[in-house]
């Protein structure tokens, strides 16, 4: 049985533990505020501009000549995944579980034949799918050093990936993310980005009559600027969406750590008094039977 | 007067949702003025300065970097790329990213495809208009 002082030892090393958990369970739950308010600020901006591209995006797609970043190239062969996931860990399932989505989209599409090119950003994911799958990663970002991830952040990660199309370095584009439902559930989400899923046809023909607009420079020339922006704010709400996301589940995650850990220490503290009590009955039973001895 | 809604949205943000009377929106050809009832359009935005009018009176005026406008007869929405409010509009700030749109556009003009020549070029026209704003402030 261990000794009076190792359980004494013990419950100190459980206690400290606990107030770790619960400081970075209060964190998180700040941080969680911040990141929820900057989550909903984006969200106007991305709903009108889901408007405007669908009413333009139904009228262009069916012309020759389309963008590519609308229509994509065409073909299927080469599959690009943005991966986005934290910087940080201890935050429960929060990044294995994109992670793992990841990897059995990769799977899958492997099985098919189709190449696959990987593009993490935070640095988890990075860790994550290189184990295993270091050679179709082909480009990572990471805001680990950043305190706060501004739009100008997600357009420049929407410049690589509009390069890479440029090149025909793949044909079609998903964004993989946690999507944040409520504190405690978020949802490993892939939605498709090249080419721009466009709402079908009974959605557009409803909005019909009054959605007649005029269009001042062309449809075209609107689009060729409207698209790279979309791709930006797609690829920001998801950040925003998975850094609202990580501070949820790490509070959840450090609010059962701080529970388990109070557990613990009830049953330590248990333990440890059974334990006094016991060398003292033993001491008595002692010095009594001594005591009739004599 | 008759009003409509304006909404003007940033990324980050929304600046405004409100009844106006009229605004002024700096289109890719030219700057135009939209009252209630309007045609519905699409326009793309340059860099130049929105101006509000509510009550007779102009009473906010704010520097788009470029961006959108969806305008319908009853509701006008402005989809900005970066918007600030000319009093906060800084001189030596907008100086400053004048000065780094024309080195970008230093360095991509020689080499570069020419869209990316356009791109950086529009930049520099943008963050021009954004000094000529903040001097008139």
């Amino acid at each position: 049985m261990a000794s009076l002082k190792d359980l004494r030892g013990r419950i100190n090393s459980v206690k400290s533990t606990r107030k770790i958990t619960q400081a970075m369970k209060m964190v998180a739950a700040a941080k969680l505020r911040r990141a929820q308010a900057q989550a909903e600020a984006a969200r106007p901006y991305a709903e009108r501009m889901e408007k405007i591209l669908a009413s333009l995006g139904s009228a262009v797609a069916n012309m020759p000549g389309a963008p590519r970043m609308l229509v994509g190239t065409g073909g299927d062969k080469v599959h690009l995944l943005v991966v986005v996931t934290a910087d940080r860990g201890l935050a429960g399932p929060f990044n294995t579980q994109v992670g793992r989505l990841a990897r059995a989209r990769v799977r899958a599409l492997e099985a098919e034949g189709k190449q696959v090119k990987i593009l993490t950003v935070g640095r988890k994911g990075a860790a994550f799918l290189k184990r295993e799958f270091a050679s179709r990663v082909v480009s990572e970002v990471s805001y680990a050093t950043k305190k706060r991830v501004g739009f100008e952040d997600a357009e420049a990660v929407a410049l690589t990936i509009a390069e890479m199309l440029d090149q025909g370095a793949f044909d079609v584009c998903s964004l993989l993310y946690n999507r944040f439902r409520n504190v405690i559930s978020q949802i490993p989400t892939e939605q498709r980005l090249i080419p721009a899923p466009l709402p079908e046809g009974n959605a557009t023909a409803a909005a019909g009559p009054q959605a007649q607009y005029e269009y001042e420079p062309t449809e075209e020339e609107i689009l060729a600027t409207l698209l790279p922006r979309n791709l930006a704010i797609q690829l920001y709400r998801a950040i925003l969406e998975s850094a609202a996301g990580e501070h949820g589940a790490r509070m959840t995650a450090m609010d059962n750590a701080t529970r388990n850990a109070g557990e613990m220490i009830n049953k330590l503290t248990l333990n440890y008094n059974r334990t006094r009590q016991a060398n003292i009955t033993k001491e008595l039973i002692e010095i009594i039977s001594g005591a009739e001895a004599v | 007067m008759a009003t409509f809604l304006l909404e003007l949205v940033s990324p980050e943000k929304l600046l405004l949702s409100r009844q106006v009377e009229m605004a002024t929106i700096p289109a890719v050809e030219g700057e135009m003025g939209v009252l209630a009832g309007h045609a519905p359009m699409i326009v793309a935005l340059k860099g130049g300065v929105i101006r509000v009018r509510e009550n007779g009176a102009e009473t906010e005026k704010l520097f788009v970097a470029g961006g959108f406008a969806e305008v319908s007869p009853e509701r006008v929405t402005i989809l900005a790329d970066e918007a600030t409010p000319l009093p906060q509009l800084s001189r030596a700030g907008s100086e400053r990213k004048l000065a780094e749109a024309e080195a970008a556009l230093a360095t991509v003009a020689a080499t570069e495809a020419p869209e990316k020549r356009d791109a950086a070029l529009i930049r520099v026209l943008s963050a021009k208009a954004a000094v000529e704003a903040a001097e008139a402030a």
